[in-house]
């Protein structure tokens, strides 16, 4: 797509085509501009090598019971966070939790952006009546209280992990769709926007080619908010026994199954719970920091 | 002057900490301001005179840091002071005035209490006293009805009446030094001129000092007694405005001068004669003189092997500047070349013909809405351009001139009336809709160098697809082709690998310029494309638009509020005012009397490098009248020096044809308004 190549830049110019590796080692580095984003990302980067290598470095099977345990639960040599209520190793299915979770909640994420973004543009370039239809039904998804959304929708549907991603991007959608709509608002009325519609672009490129990659900095802080969320609400439901289904092992569930016995054995929910937690305030750092380093630029 | 001087900077240097290191922005400055003296400090974006200003203040920021030398305020040095004794000085003995006024009011509180506020804090007057000060002050600043602007909100207030307020504000607690950063960049030329009188006059009668500081020569003659030429962050020339603007020692100095049009000669007298290349970035600043790269009196061993001082200029005393060459350049003189160097051409087929145009804006109603009165921002304009003419716009802001760029172009439909381009009628049509041969007819360079390109793409990207939507040439040419249109508008074509955010501002307006080349149009609509750049910048734009056309043979429709551009690159001028033409012609003839009342004061709201003349003749009082309500008569009515009665009010004046082609919408007749003019009697609003 680009004329230039390397070798018709002078040397002394600013090696202005990088390599792709380069460019990404650019961007990398400029995250240790800012503490909270290197501590946001080493969280999360920590999250997703756990869930990578869950099988390789998961002592047991998630699912595998150790009647021996079940006597003495707390975290000991054999099982170094304890096991729950069923003799599962707690940091096994801890490890083989964060698999589930960080698959559902980009998914769901990324389902919600392209559906707001797609809403949020359309609304934004258009205005008039199209903005009107699509603003009104966002509000109208946007005044359920989503918990009890959550429920009607998976307990009439059933709950998987199909419909969990399903459900998140439908009421997360319309938090992007007002994200992006705004600032299409505002990029629809720049210069280069009126230099493509003067060499005949069509609305569609002019939304996702002139638009869309220059509201990329804001949407993308607001998808790291917005996982760091959907991990919640995944535990949340989880709690609430319509997360994903057994045996497969969730953090929210865990936390169900066993908060009953908070008083006597708490590691056995502290654990699932301080995961959550850790992921979730990871997700949330990243996204302060993220847009720190947008901001100084 | 033998009193102390109220400011003194020693050999100050202030370094920024960026992410390569502490970069040294000023190296090492010295100036004095006398009591009583305004200094101008000029230079281009870049040059480091805020930084000097944010310096005397100790406002540098987080990043910003005094690395050496003395600031010194009324004898004692800035940098001693306690957080308290600062603040007692800031605001008190020493005010700023920025160049965005409503950055420095606070949009929740009225103005009188902002006002008041300041004496009330520094002075510990009463209420009542501190009401009395502000009430005195608004009248100073020549605010009318002060009793209800005290009251007012900042958003209540016009941009011109925001800035009083703001003067008002650093004035009121009767200053040592006032500062001012730029303080009238964003203010139409009328306003501006009447702001910068009333500056002078304040300093004449408070005997305030001042730092001012602008990019604009212009605005410095018209009130400083002396002025300062700053180049990457060093003084290079410095002396009393005569001094400097009729002997000019520095290189740089003289280039500044010679890249600025002025509103007496057009292209054919005095060609404007860019600086070439660009500064150096701070982070590597060359050894030896700054400018030297750019100089065309270089000596390379004595230029660039050591630091330069600063030499006398003999016979001269206070002007000095900084070049090895001071005494063996020869003395500038603007260049003239013979009249008529630049042949006229015939005048060529009509390219465009708009007849009775109107644009209105019908504010959208709401779900509960009433619907308001729709905004007139076209009334029935009448033009023709002809192929190969440069046809210039002229106007403030909100007369309709981008308006009308918009409906030529097709991002905005015509209410009633036609526009024809090359006999086709375009004017309801919007750009959508329009046949692809017609969107490569008439293609737009706009103002703003930030937003024009999209950051997102590169320079090769943004050439390469005009190509292919315009000219619908396969992706495989795109590389020679695009490099061909770099070198039209003379960049080099490893360019075309670069994001926008790594182009100056000259060199993003000329990629939007090779853009809108792509499809070799027949008319170039250009809104505002210089405005945002600095003067050496400017010129080489304007010179490049200006070869462009003239190689093209295509009609440029220039949309401008600069005068001196208008005058320098226009065959033909519309003057508009609220969305009709009042007057129109050959831009001889509309730079010489009889004028339009409205071109008249435009005129003379020019700041001229001159440091004889005087302030403006004409200054046009309030603000332009909302578009919402277009008076019956004469549009300019409300605000004209020159009305002569109700008859301005009540009907709309006849177009008076004066010789071929020039034409002026005035009751007045042409040969009363050329008498009135040529006399050039002072006016008066004439009350009717």
């Amino acid at each position: 797509m680009h004329p230039t190549t390397a070798e018709h830049l002078p040397a002394v110019s600013e090696p202005v085509s990088r390599g792709f590796a380069q460019a990404w080692a650019r961007r990398l580095s400029l995250l240790t501009e800012s503490k909270p984003a290197l501590i946001g990302a080493g969280l999360v980067l920590f999250w997703v090598l756990a869930a990578v290598l869950a099988p390789v470095i998961a002592p047991y099977s998630p699912n595998a019971n150790d009647m021996a345990a079940l006597a003495h639960p707390t975290p000991s040599s054999t099982h170094w966070l304890g096991t729950d209520h069923l003799g599962r190793d707690v940091l096994s299915r801890v490890l083989w939790g964060a698999r589930t979770v960080l698959t559902v909640a980009p998914l769901a994420v990324l389902g919600a952006a392209l559906l707001g973004s797609l809403l949020g543009l359309t609304a934004g370039y258009y205005r008039g009546w199209t903005d009107l239809a699509v603003v009104r039904a966002c509000d109208i998804v946007l005044s359920f209280p989503v918990i009890i959304l959550y429920m009607i929708i998976l307990a009439h549907f059933g709950s998987s992990a199909l419909n969990i991603i399903a459900v998140l991007t439908l009421t997360k959608a319309p938090i992007i769709a007002r994200i992006v709509r705004g600032l299409t608002i505002e990029l629809r009325e720049r210069e280069y926007v009126a230099a493509a519609k003067l060499r005949g672009e069509s609305p569609l490129y002019i939304m996702l080619v002139e638009i869309l990659p220059n509201a990329r900095g804001p949407l993308i802080v607001d998808m790291c908010l917005r996982t760091g969320y959907n991990v919640v609400i995944i535990g949340a439901l989880g709690f609430l026994g319509i997360g994903l289904p057994p045996p497969d092992p969730d953090w929210g569930g865990m936390v169900k199954d066993t908060y009953g016995m908070m008083s006597v054995w708490p590691h056995m929910a502290l654990f699932p719970c301080a995961a959550i937690s850790s992921l979730v305030i990871g997700f949330n750092l990243l996204a302060v920091g993220l847009r720190e380093i947008g901001l100084r630029d | 002057m033998t009193d102390a001087p109220i400011l003194a900077l020693e050999n100050l240097r202030v370094s920024y900490a960026s992410r390569a290191g502490l970069v040294n922005v000023i190296p090492d400055l010295t100036f004095s301001i006398a009591p009583g003296e305004a200094m101008g400090l000029v230079g281009e974006s870049g040059c480091g005179k805020s930084t000097v200003a944010l310096a005397i203040v100790r406002y540098l920021g987080r990043a910003g840091r005094i690395v050496g030398g003395r600031i010194r305020f009324e004898g004692r040095d800035v940098a001693g002071l306690t957080p308290s004794e600062l603040r007692a000085v800031r605001g008190h003995r020493l005010a700023m005035v920025y160049q965005d006024p409503m950055a420095s009011l606070n949009p929740v509180m009225t103005v009188g209490r902002q006002l008041m506020e300041v004496p009330m804090l520094h002075e510990g007057l009463g209420e009542r006293a501190a009401r009395a000060r502000a009430l005195e002050m608004l009248a100073e600043v020549r605010l009318l009805d002060g009793e209800r602007t005290l009251t007012r909100y900042p958003h209540q207030l016009s941009g011109g009446q925001q800035q009083r307020i703001v003067i008002a504000m650093a004035l009121i607690a009767e200053p040592a030094l006032l500062i001012m950063d730029e303080p009238t960049t964003g203010l139409d030329v009328t306003v501006e001129a009447a702001v910068l009188d009333l500056v002078r006059e304040l300093r004449r009668r408070h005997g305030t000092s001042v730092l001012f500081i602008s990019h604009n020569l212009g605005t410095v003659v018209r009130v400083c007694d002396r002025v300062g030429v700053m180049y990457a962050g060093e003084l290079v020339e410095e002396g009393s405005i005569r001094q400097v603007f009729a002997n000019p020692r520095h290189p740089y100095t003289r280039g500044l001068l010679d890249c600025l049009p002025s509103v007496a000669r057009d292209k054919r007298q005095a060609p404007l004669r860019p600086i070439p290349g660009q500064a150096a970035p701070a982070a590597a600043r060359p050894v030896g003189c700054g400018f030297a790269a750019r100089c065309a009196h270089v000596e390379p061993g004595r230029c660039t092997s050591r630091a330069i001082a600063i030499l006398p200029v003999v016979g001269e005393p206070g002007h000095a500047a900084q070049c090895v060459r001071i005494a063996e350049l020869p003395r500038w003189e603007r260049r003239l070349v013979e009249a008529g160097a630049g042949a006229d051409r015939p005048p060529g087929r009509v390219t465009l013909r708009i007849e009775g145009l109107e644009k209105r804006y019908l504010e959208r109603r709401g779900l509960f809405g009433s619907g308001r009165a729709p905004v007139r921002a076209l009334n029935g304009i009448d033009l023709l351009v002809r192929k190969g003419e440069t046809l210039a716009i002229v106007g403030e802001s909100g007369c309709g001139k981008s308006t009308l760029a918009k409906v030529l172009t097709g991002l905005e439909t015509a209410t009633a009336g036609r526009v024809e381009i090359e006999g086709a009628e375009v004017g309801s049509v919007p750009v959508e809709s329009r046949p692809l041969a017609l969107k490569r007819t008439i293609q737009m360079v706009f103002q703003n160098p930030d937003s024009t390109l999209n950051p997102s793409h590169r320079v090769g990207y943004a050439i390469g697809r005009a190509l292919r939507r315009l000219r619908r040439r396969p992706g495989g040419e795109d590389a020679s082709e695009v490099a061909r249109l770099l070198a039209v508008v003379k960049l080099p074509a490893d360019l075309a690998g670069r994001r926008p955010d790594r182009l100056s501002g000259g060199q993003s307006q000329r990629v939007a310029i090779a853009r809108a080349l792509a499809g070799n149009p027949d008319v170039i609509v250009a809104d505002e494309p210089v405005s945002a750049l600095d003067v050496s910048v400017q010129a080489a734009i304007i010179n490049l638009l200006n070869e462009i056309q003239a190689e093209r043979g295509a009609t440029l429709i220039f949309i401008s509020h600069d005068l001196s551009v208008v005058r320098y690159l226009a065959d033909h001028v519309a003057v508009m005012y609220l969305g009709t033409i009042v007057e129109l012609g050959p831009v001889v003839d509309v730079f010489a009397p009889p004028f339009h009342p409205y071109t008249e004061a435009l005129l003379s709201a020019v700041p001229v490098l001159d440091p004889d003349a005087q302030g403006a003749r004409v200054v046009l009082e309030g603000p332009l009248p909302s578009a919402t309500e277009i008076p019956r008569g004469c549009p300019f009515s409300g605000r004209c020096p020159r009305r002569i009665g109700v008859i301005c009010d009540e009907t709309p004046p006849p177009t008076r044809q004066l010789s071929s082609g020039h034409r002026i919408v005035c009751h007045i007749e042409a040969e009363e308004l050329r008498e009135l003019q040529r006399a050039g009697d002072p006016v008066t609003r004439r009350s009717g």
